[in-house]
């Protein structure tokens, strides 16, 4: 019987080895840690990592070893509280020191897979939050409110266009069926239509009725525009989440867009969501001041001297900047910012639109200032609630970071653009913090879970318990029943359960409950392709046909089953990964990918051991 | 070693009136029950906030509640977790709620928000060996979206099935399937309902799991239906489908407690988050079975199947192709 090929047997030898290899890594448990990274301006070396173990020791706290890694010094210890415990010591011992901004301490599962495995880029799958603890929100962004203010935008647009060419309309608003402009006359209507359009393309025009003596032309905004505008919201939100939640002392957290206008934000570890809301829930603002060319600002820092009218500000990677006090445009009179390469140039650019009142304000003060720079700072409001007297007092914690010093080319109002910027990905960032102190849209938290430590540690216990008792029952029944068939499929079964864990941990696949249930029902399902085969080499043998060929019938007759009923129920599995939110779709995917490898080892390794053992001997009867 | 008599003939399309009379009756049963009884939706999909705390010496549920109320919580729904230190701490969503939107929603769900902390003081205002062991808050709408989602994921995967076994067999056997699936879904959801336990995300999945195994179970005997008409040269509709039944019972039964017995290890031992996915599947597997051998073949029968419907286009199946 050669009617299985040779290469077959080595894809299969193949497949095994790269299975055991990347499902290795998760028998490595990960290690509580505590993690320091450096927030701005701070670096982390060995000097950082001699003081942490001082102030470890001093506190007679064991810990098992502390060592840079990469950007990170990690701390690692032998149990969640002392995990706790040295985040704390740590992180009080750095504020006491005045450092508490430089450094953020979180906590962190460390790895002990080995480095060899880690340099062939076999990892753990990481867990989900229902495994190691943490909080994770549902934010939901209003992108209503942004269509308003967008809405609000061209009105302001239109008026001014329409006084630049001296149309007098009775009414320009916002209406349900989009901006409603009322004019005078028939003759004014043609004017404006003309006008506006040759102003912008970004709207759709349309005559509407007469009514009485008002004359209305409707403008909607284009459908791709509104689009860019949606995407635009959630991007930004996204943006600015990212940058804000360091600050939440957090090691790994996922930051994820869903939908169209909702984010996901996941904190392992974290407990207290307090602190975390308020973090989340800061809003930004940005302002426009000139640049005080007459202080030296390195020399300002060092004396803590500034002239009255100016103030010392920082950019983001800790260079001072000294500005002066008067703000010429805040971010309120901001009404778009993108990024493009520069039409002439081709250089990187942020193009900036600011509404009729704050163009004018701009208008007035570059007249003046060409050749001087002008700065632009981002100033971030996080709320904090204090005990102040017995009462609770809100006062927010105020950023303010300058995000470009650009130099003035010459006069302009409320179009302008920044050149002079590194790269297209640094332009694309200045344009999203721009829209995020200008357009921020209201977020809300529409879902939260919060997972206590030791839940997740429950929940991991359990959920391998039931995966080995499952795993076992199987291979157990499948072997008295089966017999040699049995154990050929239950071997093939256990492959099953290695491949699909290599695979999940190759693409890092965050493993969950619903995840290891998909799992579980695999292990159960799995083994009804040798099932099949099976129940066909009986018949085939009831038929009265020879051993070998009973085989060579059994495998034949139920491939085109097997098929059949896989790709049924990959459909079933497709269904819910397209349908299902977060936790369904780890389910499903875990489910589909099952299903995959098991066509694999329930199909071609059961052959290729079949054909290996028994296909060269000559048999009586089969143990099946 | 043998589950089912190999050589049984048992005449199960004999009672195909019966048994579609007993499965449609079934369904219609199901379907009243959900409708009067309905389902007990989870926290998932009502909204709604739960906060489960334990405590590190033994407490009474009235003592939580009492706590809770002293505090200013209006009408807590407070469960013990079996045992007398976890207790579950539940808030329904308020009716005006769901109504409110915009700049509303945001007061309110900001309300919602301090709840975990909320309770957690109020508790700690009388016993401070507490803490909290797991909260969660849905809003409405996200509650509301999940279950529109959760029936479109199910209409989809009736319908991409039916589309492929129309394509692979013949629209007799796509319209038995979707029957068979939706009588599972039904049936299944219907016992579900008289249990009266909480439906979750994980038993939606479930509900989907069981229709993407009752599915396999109708395949195999379909597939058999297929390959029997083909090769038999007189072939009786009722006989071909009684030989088809009873040739794959063995490895219907054997299927079915191989993955009763993973499922059921989900259920006994899962944990919380898994029983109910574990449950669900038992039911279904065991409706499955049951719905393959008298609702799908009967249907199949009623329709008409017959062989000259089942003959392949010549040189399409490369099984008969490969015969001499």
């Amino acid at each position: 019987m050669n009617d299985f090929p040779r290469w077959k047997y080595w894809l299969v030898a193949l497949v095994i080895l790269a299975g055991l290899i990347y499902s290795l890594p998760n028998i490595f448990l990960q290690e509580p840690a505590v993690q320091v990274s450096a927030n701005r301006g701070a670096t982390i070396d060995d000097a950082l990592r001699e003081q942490v173990q001082g102030v470890l020791e001093t506190a007679k706290l064991p810990f098992e070893s502390i060592k840079v890694e990469g950007e990170r010094l990690m701390v690692r210890v032998e149990t969640l509280d002392l995990q706790n415990k040295a985040a704390d010591t740590i992180k009080t011992a750095f504020a006491e020191k005045g450092d508490g901004d430089k450094y953020v301490v979180a906590l962190n599962l460390a790895s002990t897979v080995p480095g060899w495995l880690r340099a062939i880029g076999a990892n753990a799958m990481p867990l989900g939050l229902d495994l190691q603890g943490g909080v994770s929100f549902l934010m939901q962004v209003d992108q209503k409110s942004v269509l308003e203010a967008q809405e609000l935008r061209y009105v302001g647009d239109i008026q001014s266009t329409l006084r630049e060419k001296g149309i007098r309309a009775k009414s320009v608003g916002r209406g349900t069926q989009g901006l409603i402009v009322q004019l005078r006359s028939d003759e004014d209507r043609a004017a404006a239509f003309s006008a506006i359009s040759a102003a912008t393309t970004e709207l759709e025009l349309e005559n509407g009725p007469v009514v009485g003596d008002a004359y209305t032309l409707i403008a909607r905004i284009k459908r791709e525009r509104l689009v860019a505008i949606a995407q635009n919201t959630i991007k930004q939100n996204v943006a600015t989440l990212r940058n804000r939640i360091n600050a939440i002392g957090v090691a790994e957290p996922v930051i994820q867009q869903q939908g169209d206008s909702r984010i996901v934000v996941e904190l392992p570890g974290l407990q207290d969501t307090t602190e975390a809301k308020k973090i989340l829930g800061a809003t930004a603002t940005l302002e426009y001041r000139a640049v005080d060319e007459n202080t030296n600002a390195m020399e300002a820092q060092r004396t803590g001297q500034v002239p009255p009218d100016s103030r010392l500000y920082r950019h983001r990677d800790g260079t001072p900047i000294v500005l002066k006090k008067r703000v010429i445009v805040t971010g309120d009179e901001l009404v778009d910012a993108s990024s493009a390469p520069d039409p002439q140039s081709g250089e990187p650019s942020v193009s900036i639109t600011l509404n009729a009142a704050g163009g004018r304000k701009m208008l007035d003060f570059t007249r003046e200032n060409v050749g001087r720079r002008m700065a632009t700072v981002y100033i971030e409001r996080i709320p904090e609630t204090k005990i102040v007297d017995g009462k609770e007092v809100t006062v927010p914690k105020i950023t303010e970071e300058v995000i470009n010093a650009a130099t003035i080319r010459g006069v302009f109002s409320n179009k302008f653009q920044t050149t002079g910027i590194g790269s297209m990905k640094e332009a694309s960032d200045l344009a999203l913090f721009l829209r995020a102190g200008s357009l921020a849209a209201p977020v809300d938290i529409v879902e939260e879970r919060v997972i206590g430590p030791s839940l997740g540690q429950d929940n991991i216990r359990t959920a391998i318990h039931a995966v080995l008792i499952s795993l076992l029952l199987v291979i157990v029944f499948v072997a008295i029943y089966y017999k040699l068939f049995g154990l050929i499929a239950d071997f093939a079964l256990l492959l099953n359960l290695i491949l699909l864990v290599a695979i999940l941990s190759l693409f890092q696949a965050t493993l969950t409950l619903p995840g290891i249930a998909g799992i579980v029902l695999t292990l159960g399902m799995a083994i009804d392709a040798n099932v099949l085969i099976c129940e066909r080499i009986r018949e085939e043998i009831r038929n009265g046909a020879t051993p070998l060929a009973a085989i060579r019938g059994g495998y034949d007759k139920a491939w085109a089953t097997i098929l059949d009923a896989n790709v049924t129920h990959l459909i079933a599995a497709f269904g819910l990964m397209a349908f299902g939110s977060g936790p369904l779709r780890g389910f499903a995917i875990t489910l589909a990918i099952g299903i995959l490898t098991s066509m694999f080892t329930a199909v071609t390794v059961t052959r290729a051991l079949v054909q290996g053992t028994l296909g060269r001997r000559k048999l009586k009867s089969l143990s099946v | 070693m043998e589950l089912f008599n190999p050589n049984a003939n048992i005449n199960f399309m004999g009672w195909r009136k019966a048994s579609l009379a007993i499965s449609c009756l079934l369904m219609i049963l199901s379907a009243g029950v959900i409708f009067v009884r309905g389902l007990d939706y989870g926290l998932d999909f009502t909204g709604g906030a739960l906060v489960e705390v334990i405590y590190q010496e033994p407490a009474e549920v009235a003592d939580v509640r009492s706590a809770l109320t002293a505090a200013g919580f209006e009408n807590p729904v407070v469960q013990s977790l079996g045992g007398t230190r976890e207790f579950a701490i539940r808030f329904a969503p308020r009716e005006d709620e769901a109504a409110a939107d915009g700049a509303e929603s945001g007061a309110t769900q900001a309300a919602h928000n301090r709840i975990a902390n909320d309770v957690l003081s109020a508790l700690k205002a009388g016993r401070s060996d507490v803490a909290i062991k797991r909260s969660e808050f849905v809003g409405p709408q996200v509650g509301e979206e999940l279950r529109t989602d959760g029936l479109i994921a199910v209409i989809v995967v009736a319908l991409g099935i039916a589309v492929y076994l129309w394509i692979r067999f013949e629209w007799r056997f796509a319209v038995a399937a979707v029957a068979s699936e939706m009588h599972d879904a039904l049936l299944t959801l219907g016992i579900f309902a008289l249990t009266q336990r909480e439906f979750d995300l994980p038993a939606l999945a479930a509900v989907l799991s069981v229709v993407g195994y009752s599915i396999n179970d109708k395949i195999v005997v379909f597939d058999r239906v297929r390959e029997i008409f083909r090769s038999t040269r007189k072939a009786e509709p009722i006989e071909v489908l009684n030989r088809s039944i009873n040739s794959t019972m063995s490895r219907t039964i054997m299927t079915g407690v191989t993955t009763a017995l993973a499922v059921g290890t989900l259920y006994f031992l899962g944990g919380p988050v898994l029983e109910n996915f574990g449950l669900i599947m038992l039911i279904g597997i065991f409706i499955g079975i049951l719905s393959s051998v008298f609702f799908a073949n009967p249907i199949l029968l009623l329709l008409g199947v017959s062989k000259k419907d089942l003959m392949p286009v010549t040189r399409e199946d490369p099984e008969l192709a490969r015969r001499p």
